[in-house]
């Protein structure tokens, strides 16, 4: 940039507060064009930022029910209160509304981009462009957008029309609301009568104070001496791994189901064993043959959760690396009994 | 209902706080029948050594506060990990929220960014592609604001009515703090904008890579790039070693963590713009690029949280107001429901876009109370009711609900949420 025009810049942007043109201060240095492409990963709406590749709906599904059905349902359903994917369209007019991609979303861009910075939901950008675009396309044949041997690619990414793009519009509370908000106020004699409508104690939502917790004090959870002949290290090695489960998974004082069961005391427990967890059918008929979960299971699971356990609904690839594999087994093994 | 979502009554040591203040019910000359213990007798600390000036080198708040705590509201998420805590507005004054009690709003939890290994990159429509260091960012020219921080989501439990039992939970998404840091027109200007560049994209280092698009006004305006928070570094938290301050606007905007500024023409609609923070109208449409927070106040004490414990007399009503278009030079108080309204004093200083502190005393006559609080900001908008704004934006917008807040109060001093006619 010439002088001339960065001076013009900063003159131009001063907010007359008098500035004062001034040049750079030099500081920070060039950005490496490597640099930028591997932090480059935004995709807009006209399709800048899109890489090259493809994916159709029949490999979406396969990736999809793998990598975010375990959150999201297989068919875009959600579990729990995961966000719904699919269906809702017509809803945006009711008292509830189903707000999906396909009822929803004005712009199919927002798909990639998002699933490719944030999921899935503890393993961000891990996935392969080809997978994105097959998730997309997956994605669009729930919300019933394409047939089933519909391929979505970079070419044709930007002719989808998402249909509820037309129904979104710039915010106009200065022209709608500004003027009725800012009437005279009324300071005396506003209204005849009050009466109370509503009590916030019928809903009886409110969650306990500190002081209601403070009563069942979690003990923290003693170590048994076998543990503690454990590397440390290990079990902190393995902490750091656990890091990839949790956002399933609990595990120590307190721990609770969430997506996946607990794992308090797990080496020992019955496969499939925890009450009140909706199990695949690989795990309800282990826990009925009564199996419990060893080492050498785990780390079977571990390495590889759908060849050991098929039909699985935990969507995670696995640990390929034994050696994270002993570490996560230790650091669990701190929470047993 | 699971024993988690009881309702929140007094608790007990509300309560328990009440009794050991003691005179307050006797007001008005009643006499002592028997000396106070605590003046009669000696106290532990009034005779024996305390700690020494190396036993608490970061100092944290008596063990009899405690009990003031950020707190969240389990069944609103579907996990802590993206979730929301809030600020525990009835047990603060003044206007600046410490930094361990401003709440949290993580999509991806709490990132522990080393400073060493953070980079901030500015790309796109620019004359030099940038990368700065931390050391880099500390170079340029500082500045110091105070402003509020609001999820545009604070109050969104309450569209279709009356809900939480607590300013913390109604009203609790927001905290006031003075940043320390760097205009972002001067980060800006380094890399220099070319002609065509009228937007930015933010972006965060965190698992969620948290993006959005900000008009290049805005950005040559206001915003700055903050590494202290109150004086002391930022907490991990909120965006430790360096965030986004973009005053006025809601705070998904304002990205943590933040390592990418992309300079573009046109917009992202990225998903915080598109899927999440646009407000759903009644008749299916929905308003986009809601930025500005509107003008908002809140009582803070009494509310459900904070009781009435001294029976009736001398009673201070405080609460806190803020506006993301200025100043607040006026908030007008309630005691009857909205009948008459009466205008608090303002007290403490009134910075742009920052909370204000206003008070209210009166002499409660035992009777129950209907409290609302009415905040006008500089530009002349007067905070509606929900009412008012139900008519308009019917109940399912989630988002931007400023609407007037009611405490119930009866003879016992328990303040509840409600709504009114």
């Amino acid at each position: 940039m010439s002088r001339f025009l960065r001076v013009s810049v900063i003159a131009a942007i001063g907010f007359g507060q008098g500035a004062v043109a001034q040049d750079t201060l030099g500081l920070g240095r060039d950005a490496l064009p490597e640099e930028v492409a591997a932090w480059d990963i935004d995709v807009r709406p006209d399709g800048l930022g899109l890489p090259v590749g493809s994916g159709d709906v029949y490999t979406g599904e396969e990736v999809f029910v793998a990598k975010c059905a375990s959150c999201h349902g297989d068919f875009g359903e959600a579990v729990g209160r995961w966000p719904v994917l699919a269906g809702g369209q017509g809803s945006l007019q009711n008292r509830d509304p189903v707000k999906t991609i396909g009822s929803y979303w004005p712009y199919l861009s927002t798909v990639y981009d998002y699933v490719n910075r944030a999921m899935p939901f503890g393993e961000s950008q891990s996935l392969e462009p080809d997978e994105i675009y097959a998730i997309t396309a997956y994605l669009l044949y729930l919300n019933d957008m394409v047939d089933e041997d519909f391929t979505l690619d970079n070419e044709n990414f930007t002719e989808i029309e998402m249909p509820n793009a037309g129904n979104f519009f710039m915010d106009d509370r200065a022209e709608v609301e500004m003027p009725i908000f800012s009437a005279e106020a009324c300071m005396a004699n506003c209204k005849d009568s009050v009466e109370i409508t509503m009590h916030a104690s019928v809903l009886d939502v409110t969650p306990q104070t500190q002081d209601d917790d403070a009563a069942p004090a979690a003990e923290p959870t003693p170590v048994e001496e076998a543990v503690a002949t454990v590397d440390p290290a290990l079990i902190a090695a393995g902490e750091s791994v656990f890091r990839q489960c949790k956002a399933c998974h609990q595990v120590g004082d307190g721990a609770t189901n969430r997506t996946g069961p607990q794992l308090n005391d797990l080496v020992g427990r019955t496969i499939g064993g925890i009450d009140g967890f909706r199990y695949s059918r690989g795990f309800a008929d282990a826990a009925e043959a009564g199996d419990v979960w060893n080492d050498e299971n785990l780390a079977a699971f571990l390495a590889n959760p759908r060849d050991a356990m098929p039909g699985t609904k935990m969507s995670f690839r696995g640990l390929g690396d034994a050696e994270d594999i002993a570490a996560v087994l230790a650091y669990i093994s701190q929470f047993s009994e | 209902m699971s024993k988690i979502f009881k309702g929140t009554k007094p608790s007990r040591r509300s309560f328990l706080r009440g009794a050991l203040a003691g005179g307050g019910a006797l007001a008005g000359g009643a006499a002592w029948a028997d000396a106070d213990p605590a003046i009669v007798e000696k106290q532990p600390w009034n005779q024996y050594l305390g700690d020494g000036v190396d036993a608490r080198p970061y100092g944290v708040p008596s063990k009899f506060e405690e009990h003031v705590r950020r707190q969240d509201v389990p069944w609103l998420t579907a996990d802590p990990i993206s979730s929301v805590n809030f600020t525990p507005l009835h047990e603060l004054d003044g206007i600046i929220t410490p930094n361990g009690l401003c709440f949290e709003r993580h999509h991806a939890g709490i990132a522990e960014v080393d400073p060493a290994q953070h980079r901030l990159m500015i790309n796109g429509l620019v004359d030099r592609p940038l990368v700065f260091t931390m050391q880099d960012l500390m170079r340029f020219p500082r500045e110091n604001h105070v402003y509020f921080l609001e999820c545009a989501a604070n109050s969104g439990m309450e569209w279709a009515g009356a809900q939480l039992n607590g300013c913390q939970f109604t009203h609790g998404m927001i905290h006031n703090v003075m940043y320390t840091g760097v205009p972002l027109r001067l980060l800006l200007a380094e890399a220099g904008v070319k002609t065509e560049g009228k937007w930015i994209m933010v972006e965060g280092a965190d698992a969620s890579g948290m993006n959005r698009s900000i008009p290049m006004e805005k950005a040559l305006d206001d915003c700055m790039i903050a590494f202290k928070m109150n004086g002391e570094a930022l907490r991990p938290e909120q965006g430790y070693p360096v965030r986004l301050v973009v005053p006025g606007w809601e705070g998904n905007m304002w990205v943590k963590w933040i390592r990418r500024i992309e300079v573009g023409d046109k917009p992202w609609h990225a998903r915080e713009e598109t899927s999440k923070y646009t407000d759903l109208l009644p008749d299916g449409q929905a308003r986009r690029f809601t930025w500005e927070m509107d003008a908002k106040s809140v009582i803070t004490n009494p509310s459900p949280q904070a009781p009435i414990t001294h029976g009736p007399g001398h009673t201070v009503l405080t609460g806190v107001a803020w506006s993301g278009r200025g100043t607040i030079p006026r908030v007008d108080v309630t005691l009857d429901g909205g009948i008459n309204w009466q205008p608090a004093r303002m007290s403490g200083p009134s910075f742009d876009k920052s909370m204000h502190r206003f008070y209210f005393d009166f002499d409660w006559d035992g009777k129950p109370l209907l409290l609302q609080s009415r905040a006008h900001d500089s530009t002349g908008y007067v905070q509606p009711t929900k009412d008012q704004l139900r008519a308009i934006r019917g109940e399912n917008s989630i988002y931007h609900n400023n609407g007037i807040q009611t405490w119930a109060v009866n003879e016992q001093g328990v303040a509840e949420n409600v709504e009114i006619s």
